[in-house]
């Protein structure tokens, strides 16, 4: 466990963050999230974390190295789309019992290895340590490295044990396993000065394909999403990209920086959410490109482009702003939802009443409070009871929140969106926050809610 | 009639089975005003959460200690403690439900004595009720962290000695029934003049309705009261054989007789449910259940063109693989593979010629040529890679509405149970052409093939 545990250290110290690099060493060395407090705590783990991480490469087997309940209660419930193999949509657990726990799951976990290259025959295969085999001592770096010459090909221990920490430190050892394992391994077949990488973009309902439409057009090429939609050879190659844009706030802060001190490949953090947010990220990516020696066309092809697509959108946006404007939003999600989603929902008119920021970093409250200005309402801890509340008492008209607070707004007959990574819908780019607003629009307005509220016809005598 | 076998892969692929602390806390969601409690690392109740709200489309309850590696390492006493504090402070339950998980156990926990130093420490909390069930990760499954969970509370909550009701009835359901099926049972035992007392209830907890007010804890469910009063009962009827240790622990406790009722899907096994209430409460069948009964026969009449020799798939938990399989095959089709997650004295004679404990890699395989596989939502990807349709059943039931509300118990449940699978069986039907019989194999070949592969296998 030591090297894991400096691992979490470095992850820990992360040069790329300001916030981070201004806290004391004692402070440091706790993380960015706070303590979790038994009882009261929510959220995943850093085993959940790693898998959402890297699960979205699609070709890879992703072996889950523990007892039932890691991949058994969770797997294939992730909205990743793949453009190809569907592989990473299958469920591989080695399924831990008793004798394994007593004996050591080394043997187990190597013969799985063996099977899933016999059957699957992936390019790669990922192993995820889960808490049980950290516990008991299982080697998964030895079985890992063992099995990679055996079977001829590369075979990655993520290690990223539950018990760590948070879902946030859990993207952040994924990270990286890939950076120590995986990118800078192959070679691109070919390479244009229109490279990029897309760091921290897990094509969640396929949202990358809502933006990859004009990329293309731009003449920009994704050498490697990671991770959505990506294939095992894509993220191997990734270092010989020109630029590299990170998105998801901090998730993949790591790989982000470390390409680029690895391989000098400049990155710059942006957003594929709001209107504004997205014709900066393809300014951004087109500068940084120019930069690194492509040819300056790139950059009035691209306002061009930024320029029909705002007109597009708006055009179709402002159709609903005359039904949605005034309304107001309570936003419940963390991390880089929170503000790139408010600058989103500000460019239709609707009032934020509130939002909470408890994953969010120190930095994305900054943002919050740039884009919301004084008035912002930041709950750092809202309880459920308290979002009932604030719904009941119908001071907010609509709650955006993730699946696990859904039932909060519908018990209080209030409208409520999912736009946390298990929804359905994609809202990114111009089309995207076209289809979020279509979205708001539809779950506001839908003729459920007055008939709902009204009361039964006994409480109606009652009160009569 | 079935031999069982247990997969000898290393590797599991596409989990059928689910994990045995979870299967406790839903038992504990069937309480009244709990607090399910996971005393583990944040993701283990972090991922059953996700699974239930996305199978009831409900707000869960769940808990966890928020092992963390150095707590697990120094023993996880005072995560305990916290949890049980915090809750009674936030969520102001009436209970705590507490399931250990594999990290726990492994490190080596003792719940119980935790709970006795906790309740020397702080008198202030006497009020909520503290059970405790030992539920690991790497043994067993989900079924069984239900049922286990269920003889807990009997051993802890149940009370010998009250007064006798000969009017009152304990019902302990299987966790393969729905809170639809609670209510069908409900309504059945109540129609002969009887009172039912279930544990767990989830029939008034997670079956969707809109509370007058926000909850942090169960809703619905049994109150400590109720339990404490199932001593009194004249009867306990146990559905699904995974009940019956908890029947017999009731029995050993207060001397409630018990019936184990391994189904109550299908004509015969609702017979004996009707012979039993009749003797039990002293009435006649109501006219309502006589009138069902025949409903039922004239379903099975109707239906058993298309059940007819269906070859059909199925992957589930012992008690439910042993209801569908019985049914199934009482309807004229035959069960071509049956794959499950975890032992019971039923797999040996479901009407098959193997059971295979394993996952939905074996099932795949097995189920080449079906023409149904059942199983929870997880069969979507083989079933699209079979061609064939899926009757989703069992938790989770992610991609489909109702999933709490569908029936499949008593007479009425029967027959809305052939209706809903053949109506699958009618919308598949292929329109004969040209050259549907110029290559068609002799059924009979088809046959041998198929005596072949089984004795392959």
């Amino acid at each position: 466990m030591s090297s894991l545990s400096a691992k979490v250290q470095e992850v820990f110290n992360e040069p790329g963050c300001e916030k981070n690099q201004a806290k004391f060493d004692k402070d440091r060395k706790k993380g960015c999230t706070k303590q979790l407090a038994p009882g009261a705590a929510a959220g995943g783990c850093a085993f959940d974390g790693a898998k959402i991480a890297l699960q979205p490469i699609t070709d890879v087997a992703h072996l889950v190295h523990g007892p039932i309940a890691c991949e058994g209660n969770s797997w294939d419930n992730r909205g990743a789309k793949s453009s190809g193999s569907k592989l990473y949509r299958t469920g591989f657990t080695t399924d831990m019992n008793e004798n394994d726990v007593v004996f050591g799951g080394e043997k187990r976990l190597y013969k799985s290895i063996k099977e899933i290259v016999e059957k699957y025959n992936p390019p790669a295969v990922f192993v995820y340590q889960t808490c049980i085999p950290a516990m008991i001592g299982d080697d998964i770096n030895a079985v890992c490295k063992a099995a990679t010459v055996k079977f001829g090909r590369p075979v990655i221990p993520v290690m990223s044990p539950g018990f760590v920490g948070s879902k946030n430190l859990g993207n952040k050892l994924a990270s990286e396993a890939i950076l120590d394992h995986v990118i800078g391994t192959q070679e691109p077949e070919y390479t244009t000065p229109y490279d990029i990488n897309i760091i921290g973009e897990y094509n969640l309902s396929g949202e990358l394909w809502q933006v990859k439409p004009l990329l293309d057009e731009m003449g920009v090429r994704i050498l490697a999403c990671i991770s959505g939609d990506a294939r095992y050879r894509e993220v191997a190659s990734s270092h010989r990209a020109r630029a590299a844009m990170m998105v998801c706030s901090k998730a993949m802060i790591n790989v982000a920086r470390k390409m680029e001190e690895r391989y000098a490949i400049p990155f710059f953090e942006g957003s594929f959410y709001g209107i504004e947010d997205m014709s900066e990220t393809l300014r951004q990516i087109a500068k940084l490109l120019v930069s690194r020696g492509a040819p300056e066309d790139l950059i009035g092809r691209t306002e061009a482009i930024v320029r029909r697509e705002e007109a597009r959108a708006w055009e179709r946006i402002r159709l609903y702003k005359p039904r949605l404007a005034g309304n107001r939003v309570l936003l419940i999600t963390g991390g880089v939802k929170s503000w790139s989603v408010v600058a989103a929902l500000q460019e239709v008119g609707l009032d934020i009443v509130g939002t909470s920021v408890k994953k969010s970093t120190k930095e994305d409250k900054e943002r919050i409070k740039e884009i919301m200005g004084d008035d912002a309402h930041m709950f750092d801890d809202m309880t459920p009871r308290e979002m009932y509340k604030m719904l009941k008492e119908a001071r907010a008209d609509i709650m955006l929140s993730g699946g696990r607070t859904q039932f909060v707004a519908l018990k209080a007959k209030m409208p409520w969106l999912d736009i946390n990574q298990e929804r359905h819908h994609a809202y990114a780019g111009y089309e995207g926050m076209v289809e979020l607003v279509c979205e708001i629009d539809k779950a506001l307005h839908n003729p459920i809610w007055d008939q709902v509220r009204k009361p039964a016809p006994w409480d109606k005598a009652h009160a009569a | 009639m079935a031999t069982v076998v247990t997969s000898r892969k290393a590797c599991t692929v596409n989990p059928l089975k689910m994990s045995q602390p979870i299967g406790g806390a839903l038992a504990f969601m069937g309480l009244k005003n709990c607090m399910p409690l996971l005393h583990g690392s944040q993701g283990c109740t972090s991922f059953g959460l996700v699974l239930f709200v996305r199978h009831f489309r409900e707000a869960i309850p769940l808990q966890t200690t928020a092992m963390s590696e150095v707590a697990t390492v120094l023993g996880g006493l005072e995560n305990v403690e916290q949890a049980i504090v915090n809750i009674a402070g936030r969520a102001k339950p009436e209970i705590i439900g507490i399931c250990s998980t594999g990290v726990t156990e492994i490190k080596g926990d003792d719940i119980e004595g935790f709970v006795r130093l906790i309740r020397a420490k702080h008198p202030e909390l006497s009020h909520i009720g503290l059970v405790s069930v030992s539920t690991p990760d790497f043994k067993d499954a989900f079924q069984d962290g239900w049922s286990r969970t269920v003889a807990r509370m009997i051993e802890q909550l149940a009370v010998a000695g009250t007064p006798r009701s000969i009017r009152c009835v304990n019902v302990l359901p299987g966790c393969h029934l729905t809170p639809g099926d609670l209510d069908e049972l409900r309504d059945i035992i109540e129609a002969f003049g009887l009172e039912t007392l279930f544990l767990p209830d989830l029939s008034g907890s997670l079956d969707g309705h809109i509370p007058d007010e926000f909850t942090p804890t169960t809703l619905g469910g049994i109150s400590l009261a109720e339990i404490a009063r199932m001593g009194g009962s004249v009867h306990t009827i146990a559905v699904g054989e995974q009940m019956r240790g908890a029947a017999l622990t009731l029995e050993e406790r207060t001397g409630v007789p018990f019936t184990v009722f391994d189904r109550l899907t299908g004509l015969g096994p609702n017979d004996s449910l009707m012979s039993l209430l009749m003797r039990v409460s002293g009435m006649p069948v109501p006219v309502k259940y006589r009138r069902q009964r025949s409903q039922l026969l004239d379903a099975m009449l109707d239906g058993h063109f298309h059940f007819g020799g269906r070859k059909i798939a199925i992957g589930a938990e012992p008690d439910l693989l042993w209801t569908m399989a019985s049914f199934l095959t009482e309807m004229g089709s035959s069960i071509c593979a049956a794959v499950t997650t975890t032992s019971s004295p039923v797999l040996e004679r479901v009407p098959t010629q193997e059971v295979l404990i394993g996952d939905l890699e074996d099932l795949e395989i097995r189920a080449a040529g079906c023409d149904l596989l059942i199983t929870h939502s997880h069969g979507r990807q083989a079933a699209e890679r079979l061609g064939v349709p899926l009757y989703r059943m069992g938790i989770p039931t992610f991609d489909r509405l109702g999933a709490a509300h569908r029936v499949s118990v008593g007479y009425r449940g029967t027959r809305e149970l052939i209706f809903d699978i053949g109506n699958v069986f009618m919308a598949g039907a292929h329109e004969p052409g040209p050259d549907t019989w110029r290559h068609a194999q002799p059924a009979h070949v088809e046959r041998e093939e198929l005596v072949t592969i089984t004795e392959l296998k």
